[in-house]
């Protein structure tokens, strides 16, 4: 069985002159110790789909449709103060900046100690061996006196690593990992995706990554799902993806990334920008930018469908095209 | 003289002052504290070329776009500008216009009250290049074609466009002046990558059709491979190793170039997965003695913690580390 399941999320914001559709139909499953990948521009919903999943929406937004499921168990739907209890034991949570984790106020030992008694029935003398076991687990060295330290005492790559041990001490089932790697130096990301890797293996969490560095899903990913304007537009493994995507918008946004292993003259470029989200076009939403568009992609939306190694919502290969 | 280069850094160094406030130095006995986010950094930098300085946060590149410019005054050394020094330079208008900077963040750098026209046509009648009102027009009509905007975008508000677009109107105001020399710092970093490609193309095809000369700030070594035809790889405020964009990402030489390159995930490279690099960079409040690449350096022996590496040519590439001097540099 899947760790999380999400169907057809609907998420919406009300405003003056209507409802913004932010998230649009989007589905997809991770299974135990699966990392998936949910990369996409600023717009596309990525982070609003993992922030729906937590129930951490931002007011006024709501999840107008569909169904997510952690373990089998409907969670859309529950109340803040169930919905309170799920988060930090049942699904973790890592962010790009992890100051908003770490309370300045407290010892990384109190707060590693305090959160895994709130949900693992731990005496404070073994929450305690355990805070620093896990200290050591991250990578942070003499860790037997670091857990002592406050979060300012550390680095920005030394407090991500905190954050994460934050997020995993109380073995939850899944962590949502919103641009966990961004705010840090390329040196310092190796070692984090590596470890948030490491972890989901050994210990069998699924991992939502949610991300815009193509680079950081191709090495921690096992599939990926490309997002654009609210909706999923490509889901298959990451390799798939990656070298032969088969969306016009995913084949342009891997071809738009500069390599440092293939160098080429010009880099092919996406003309035009993402459309706001309360002027999304008919039909495939993608179709004013897209070099193959037809009469077809102008009126009528296409669904995700097999096309060979990945599922793909385009009308391409499908009898017009 | 003919090949006398736009920009020319010659052993230039700068240092903040991060001192506690007078106070705070006096009852605890504090003394002076300063950061040295640029040491001894030189290079010259030809017409119609680009250089680019990577490196990560806290390495002095941003400082050195900053001195370039002249927002900051270099401690040591000496920066010239069209063969003059750079505050003789800056003192005449007609040398001072031709460097302009683009930042990473277009909302900032744009004056949120005044319509696009304005913002681009504000350097035109700073320096005096239009005769009159239609001429600026016009100026600023070809300007917003040039980067890839209407010229119906030039009657709106800097808030109605996106990121990229944002950008693009940057790089009008910044070519409004007429300039030889455009500072880049980071320009594209705030950018999401399709609309990243928009502007490095478009920037690409204006240095071609106006012969610009860039000098190009990045943390991202795939952006710089793209843009640059020479590289310098920046430490803690020094450049430890400076060449041919070419040479140097063909045979990295210095430790740390090659631990930067090894860490860039690609996602279609030809390199199955990266090796974690150890440790992270140092206070630079207070940076090792010797060389300060050495506490992360596999390569590091007594002499580098003593002593500070001087430049070793190595074909057309200089390094500043003791194990390529020495000949233990080599790549395994």
């Amino acid at each position: 069985m899947p760790v999380l399941s999400v169907r057809d999320l609907v998420v919406e914001f009300p405003n003056r002159r209507g409802v913004a559709r932010a998230v649009d139909g989007v589905s997809f499953e991770i299974d135990p110790g699966e990392v998936l990948g949910l990369v996409g521009e600023s717009g596309a919903g990525k982070s609003l789909t993992g922030a729906a999943i937590v129930g951490l929406l931002p007011p006024p937004g709501r999840i107008a449709g569909g169904a997510i499921l952690l373990d089998g168990e409907r969670i859309d739907a529950l109340p803040p103060h169930r919905m309170r209890a799920i988060r930090g034991r049942r699904i973790g949570m890592i962010f790009q900046d992890p100051l908003t984790a770490l309370n300045p106020l407290f010892t990384v030992g109190q707060q590693l100690i305090e959160t895994m008694r709130a949900h693992l029935p731990l005496s404070h003398r073994q929450a305690r061996e355990r805070a620093i076991a896990w200290l050591a687990e991250v990578g942070i060295a003499a860790p037997s006196m670091r857990v002592d330290a406050y979060p300012n005492a550390f680095s920005g790559g030394m407090r991500q690593r905190v954050a994460i041990a934050l997020a995993l001490c109380a073995e939850p089932r899944l962590v949502i990992a919103d641009e966990p790697t961004t705010a840090l130096d390329v040196s310092i990301q190796a070692q984090i995706v590596a470890l948030l890797r490491r972890l989901a293996r050994e210990r069998g969490t699924a991992i939502l990554l949610i991300t815009h560095d193509m680079g950081v899903i191709a090495e921690t990913a096992d599939r990926v799902a490309v997002m654009y304007a609210g909706r999923i537009v490509e889901i298959g493994s990451t390799r798939a993806v990656i070298d032969s995507p088969s969306h016009p918008y995913a084949d342009g946004l891997m071809a738009s990334i500069p390599s440092l292993d293939r160098p080429v003259d010009r880099l092919r470029q996406i003309d035009g920008a993402m459309p706001r989200l309360d002027a999304i076009p008919a039909g495939c939403a993608f179709h004013p930018r897209c070099p193959s568009a037809f009469d077809r992609c102008r009126v009528e939306r296409p669904e995700l469908r097999d096309v060979g190694p990945t599922r793909s919502a385009c009308w391409l290969g499908q009898g017009h095209g | 003289m003919v090949d006398e280069p736009v920009l020319r850094f010659d052993a230039v160094s700068f240092q903040f002052d991060v001192s506690g406030p007078w106070l705070q130095r006096v009852v605890g006995r504090e003394g002076r504290r300063t950061l040295r986010a640029v040491d001894d950094v030189s290079f010259a930098l030809p017409e119609g070329t680009t250089l680019s300085l990577v490196g990560e946060s806290g390495c002095g590149k941003s400082t050195v776009a900053r001195l370039a410019v002249g927002l900051y005054r270099p401690d040591g050394g000496a920066i010239h500008f069209e063969g003059q020094p750079l505050d003789v330079a800056r003192a005449q208008p007609a040398l001072r216009r031709q460097m302009s900077m683009i930042f990473q963040d277009p909302i900032a750098s744009l004056n949120p009250r005044w319509r696009v026209r304005s913002i681009i046509g504000e350097p035109i009648r700073l320096f005096g290049l239009a005769a009159d009102a239609s001429a600026l027009r016009r100026r600023v009509d070809r300007l917003l074609e040039q980067v890839g905007l209407s010229i119906g975008d030039g009657d709106r508000f800097p808030h109605a466009f996106s990121g990229g677009q944002r950008q693009r109107i940057s790089i009008a105001r910044a070519l409004a002046s007429e300039p030889r020399l455009l500072v880049c710092d980071e320009p594209t970093s705030a950018l999401d990558v399709s609309v990243q490609a928009q502007i490095l193309n478009l920037m690409r095809d204006l240095q071609r059709d106006l012969g610009l000369t860039y000098l190009f700030i990045s943390h991202n070594l795939a952006v710089v491979r793209h843009m640059s035809d020479r590289v310098g790889v920046m430490y803690l405020g020094r450049i430890v190793e400076q060449g041919p964009a070419s040479a140097i990402f063909a045979t990295p030489r210095h430790p740390y170039t090659r631990l930067l390159l090894d860490a860039v995930p690609d996602p279609r490279g030809l390199r199955p997965s990266r090796d974690p690099v150890v440790g992270e960079v140092p206070d630079p409040v207070d940076p090792p003695g010797g060389c300060p690449f050495h506490p992360r350096c596999p390569l590091a022996t007594d002499r580098c913690r003593m002593e500070k590496p001087a430049y070793t040519a190595v074909g057309a590439v200089q390094v500043a580390c003791h194990a390529v001097a020495e000949g233990r540099g080599a790549i395994a």
